[in-house]
């Protein structure tokens, strides 16, 4: 029964979550959107302090109810345990606790997050690990499968599924995303839980406190024939049948052993209180000294278009370049974000932004500092004011909660002229698509010094105008480099 | 054709009366047993609209060069395209072919093509289709498409020579001094340069057998090029349907009775409006129903453009089999229109252009864009959405967020991303292309903030 109970809520958990991942139309956040905030990283980061008070206190209850169920790593780690285990049912065998290697790994993940190294520190945390499978791995398929769906929906002239971009975000996140699927896939495949217990530091973390859980399995002496039938299929390898014992800091209550039991030796019982002991501390500021303003060095120029007056012939489409991502000096983050500072500092990866933004604005970046971390650009399209996908989204408060009001009137950015790009400027062709498209009428056409009235106009910035939406960027015919592109601000600021 | 149709009707009538007598659950009997008598009406290979004739067409005599002309000409503008091994759009020489044989097998004798049409590659699939039949069994219009820059004699000179040699033939039966505009343009492409007088010279030599224009212009140019010109022209191509009857600076109504007075053979293009007046909106659509079910809502548009008297031959660039046998059968023979159908037609005119749909008839003339807009396809997109009734326009309405997601889906199924009407720099390089005078980076913009109005958050 219990055992039910506890794959019930894993699989809504599980599906839910992965859901969230997968899902490209921003519909299910508002269903789903709740279970990326009640993991414990996340929720620790965002200092939601209820949330992560809860979960220690169901730990401290129920045991690490928290790994077998709210986690979508530890599920998955589950699955695959399951489908290997389908083979040979009693494979798994008792083994000693590591504890030096779980206490240095929770270790080592503490000082990255206060030393402001989140990234680094989040390619173990498990929520944002899974993520980044789902959103690198699994979301290309899925897209891929819906695009199917909607090549034949084309021909049936039906409007319920549409084509979505699938494109290479980021190499570097693919590969981390990659090996992490690969280990922990062939650690679940061999050993079940094997990651949980000495990498992970939530499951560490959990540990501590599942030890003195009021509700745990135990095994009543009594009844007990050392059969070894309960440690042989314990995915955690944390009941040792010899002396009786299990070790409650990597029990993640399963509850598997309590239906593996011929005897009925194995009961999910009260065992009374126990010392609650302190939990780490959270995330303390840091300095910032490492981000060196890299002087925007004279972009790249490319030829723009040339316009093709003289084709003899009719039809035809001109040949369209792919945008090219600008250097840009400092990174852009979405509204929400506040400061570069706070970002860097709070965000996991978990990718959910990435996936959940609709203009394929974010994607995770590639610099050294900020790796895997989401940024802006705007080669696919560019930050709607009324869109609000990320910040709805984020579990970690690294872009916190937004109203579309206040989006229109926050600054994340500077729109730049490159004059050299610019065809107005260059070719002598009248464009003014970037004052056209700006939002906020940041930009104005002015005329050329010492030009006359037919020359074409070229565009004047307002930077205290300016969001740094990335709509002019986006819309800027020169290709592969736009003669206008938004350079990010340290902090964001209201307009 | 009639008789063929009120027999049958009839028949249907007898059939549905033998059943009617039998209880109510014999209406779905009686019904399965229409569509089960509609398969009887000769449901062949020439598709569900009957049968194709052979040799009903209805022909006009040119009294310049007593041409028998077949009243259904054959546009190569819009020809099937397939794709090459490279993913490269080419001409489907194979299905012309076909189309080809078909339209000369039923009649058809008239091909009209250009050294522009399907990205240049028109005027060489039509004489491959072509040079596989007798020459004398068909009628060449081509065009003199020197529109595009180069306005030497020399250019001119070459361009009209390689028709002559792609089309696989020692003359041309018509040809067009291509999309004139205006004065000036015409003074610049055929008169300084001398290029009229040799098309002149070619004409006294037998290599042109008639000599005209194909116009879109304004009014003065009109009277102009009739009156002053000085040049005795043996037939004009002009835009004619019964939108543009009443419609522009001249209307159809007046050039057609200018050249009818001056006894010039008239050419008509676009008597569908690139295929707009096929596709409507459902009440316009009803209006034509109403009255002949079983006529396509194009033959109307056919049989309008033939009607008139001093109409050589109506062109339609046929891409499907399913067109080209419909417009045979609608000319085969010609049904012309009487007063109250006429009347009947000006009222769905006035009805469609309340919808404000651009005037894009698909002829790509503007194309390429240099900044890799699909023009038409933007259009055409935007026109289809007018004329279906299915333009998201009140966000209070209740098909509002069914009709967005239609117009959004639907736009990025006809139009890429980067090619839409956001990426238009109002270069305004192609609106002097365009022979029906749109402004096109204007209607660019009109379309771009419908939907970027639309787009709202970016969500579909």
């Amino acid at each position: 029964m219990l055992r039910k109970i506890r794959i019930t809520l894993a699989t809504l958990f599980f599906v839910g979550i992965t859901a969230l991942f997968l899902d490209f139309t921003g519909v299910l956040p508002t269903y789903f959107g709740w279970m990326a905030k009640v993991q414990f990283v996340p929720a620790l980061l965002a200092v939601n302090i209820a949330i992560v008070a809860g979960l220690l206190l169901l730990t401290l209850i129920f045991g690490r109810v928290y790994c077998s169920t709210i986690c979508p790593m530890g599920v998955m780690q589950d699955i695959v345990s399951w489908i290997a285990g389908k083979k040979n049912k009693r494979r798994f065998t008792y083994s000693k606790g590591k504890t030096t290697l779980r206490t240095t790994m929770l270790i080592l993940f503490a000082v990255a997050l206060v030393a402001n190294v989140a990234w680094l520190a989040s390619i173990i945390e498990p929520y944002s690990a899974y993520g980044r499978i789902v959103n690198n791995l699994f979301a290309p398929l899925y897209a891929w499968g819906n695009n199917l769906l909607a090549y034949f929906a084309e021909r049936a002239d039906s409007y319920l599924f549409y084509t979505t971009d699938v494109w290479l975000k980021s190499a570097g996140t693919l590969a981390v995303a990659a090996t992490t699927f690969v280990v922990i896939f062939i650690l679940a495949w061999r050993n079940g839980r094997t990651w949980c217990n000495t990498i992970c530091p939530v499951g560490t973390l959990l540990g501590f406190v599942a030890r003195y859980s009021l509700f745990k399995p135990t095994i009543d002496t009594s009844k007990c024939s050392g059969c070894n039938l309960c440690a042989r299929g314990c995915k955690a390898s944390c009941i040792d049948s010899k002396s009786k014992e299990i070790d409650y800091s990597r029990c993640v209550a399963c509850m598997n052993c309590l239906e593996t039991c011929k005897k009925g030796a194995m009961g999910y019982r009260y065992a009374g209180f126990g010392k609650a002991t302190k939990k780490q501390a959270e995330t303390s500021p840091g300095n910032n000294g490492r981000r060196e303003f890299l002087s925007a060095g004279a972009m790249v120029t490319a030829g723009s278009l040339l316009a093709q007056a003289n084709k003899k012939v009719d039809g035809g489409l001109a040949i369209i370049e792919d945008k090219k991502i600008p250097e840009r000096a400092t990174p852009i983050v979405p509204v929400g974000a506040g400061t570069l500072k706070h970002f860097t500092t709070h965000c996991t990866a978990c990718q959910l932004c990435v996936s959940k933004c609709p203009n394929n604005v974010l994607r995770p970046s590639s610099s050294i500092e900020r790796f895997m971390q989401p940024e802006m650009s705007f080669e696919r399209g560019f930050c709607r004011t009324a869109c609000t996908a990320c910040a709805d989204v984020c579990p970690n408060g690294a872009i916190k909660p937004i109203v579309p009001e206040q989006k229109s009137s926050t600054k994340i950015g500077t729109a730049v002229w490159i004059a050299d790009n610019c065809i107005a400027n260059k070719d002598g062709v009248t464009c003014n698509n970037c004052e056209r498209h700006c939002p906020n009428g940041a930009i104005k056409m002015i005329r050329k010094k010492d030009a006359d009235r037919n020359t074409p106009r070229i565009p004047m910035i307002d930077a205290e105008r300016c969001l740094g939406c990335g709509a002019c960027e986006y819309v800027c015919p020169a290709r592969p480099f736009s003669a206008i592109f938004v350079e990010g601000i340290e902090e964001h600021r209201t307009i | 054709m009639k008789e063929d149709n009120r027999s049958l009707n009839s028949g249907r009538r007898e059939f549905l009366k033998r059943l009617g007598g039998s209880a109510v659950a014999a209406s779905s009997v009686a019904i399965i047993g229409c569509s089960g008598d509609k398969g009887a009406k000769k449901y062949t290979a020439e598709g569900a609209g009957g049968e194709v004739p052979t040799d009903k067409m209805t022909y006009r005599t040119n009294h310049n060069s007593g041409d028998k002309v077949s009243i259904l000409g054959y546009g190569m503008m819009r020809l099937p395209m397939t794709k090459n091994e490279k993913e490269e759009e080419i001409i489907d020489q194979q299905r012309v072919n076909e189309l080809v044989d078909y339209a000369l097998a039923h009649g058809v004798n008239y091909f009209d093509t250009a050294p522009v049409y399907c990205k240049g590659a028109s005027e060489k699939a039509t004489g491959i289709a072509l040079s596989r039949h007798p020459r004398n069994s068909y009628f060449i219009a081509t065009k003199l498409s020197n529109m595009r820059g180069d306005n030497s004699f020399a250019f001119g000179k070459e361009m009209f020579e390689n028709s002559l040699k792609e089309l696989q033939t020692d003359y041309i039966d018509y040809l067009l001094l291509h999309n004139l505009g205006n004065r000036n343009a015409y003074t610049k492409r055929f008169i300084e340069n001398g290029l009229l007088d040799y098309l002149q010279q070619q004409k006294r030599e037998g290599k042109i057998r008639n000599l005209g224009w194909s116009f879109h212009g304004e009014k003065a140019f009109f009277d102009f090029m009739l009156d002053e010109a000085g040049v005795h022209w043996d037939f004009i191509q002009i835009q004619m349907n019964y939108v543009d009857w009443q419609r522009g600076n001249p209307t159809a109504e007046y050039m057609y009775n200018r050249l009818k007075e001056k006894n010039i053979p008239v050419v008509i293009m676009e008597p569908l409006l690139g295929g707009r007046l096929a596709k409507m909106n459902y009440q316009a659509m009803a209006m034509l129903k109403e009255r002949e079910p079983e006529a396509s809502v194009a033959s109307w548009a056919f049989r309008f453009a033939g009607t008139y008297d001093n109409i050589l031959t109506v062109l339609s660039g046929m891409t499907y089999m399913e067109h080209l046998q419909d417009n045979i059968r609608t000319y085969s023979p010609l049904k012309p229109l009487s007063e109250d159908e006429k009347a009947l037609l000006m009222d769905v005119a006035k009805r469609k252009m309340g919808f404000e749909n651009i005037d894009c008839t698909d002829c790509k003339y503007c194309m390429p864009c240099p900044y890799g807009l699909d023009i038409p396809a933007i259009f055409a997109h935007y026109n289809r959405c007018l004329d279906e009734g299915r333009m998201p326009q009140n966000e209070m309405d209740e098909d509002y967020k069914k009709q967005r997601r239609a117009f959004l889906v639907g736009l990025e199924r006809g139009v890429p991303k980067m090619r839409q009407a956001d990426h238009c720099t109002g270069c305004r390089e192609c609106e002097h292309h365009c022979p029906q005078r749109i402004r096109i980076s204007h209607e660019m913009r009109k379309i771009d903030e419908f939907v970027q109005k639309l787009l709202g958050d970016g969500r579909i």
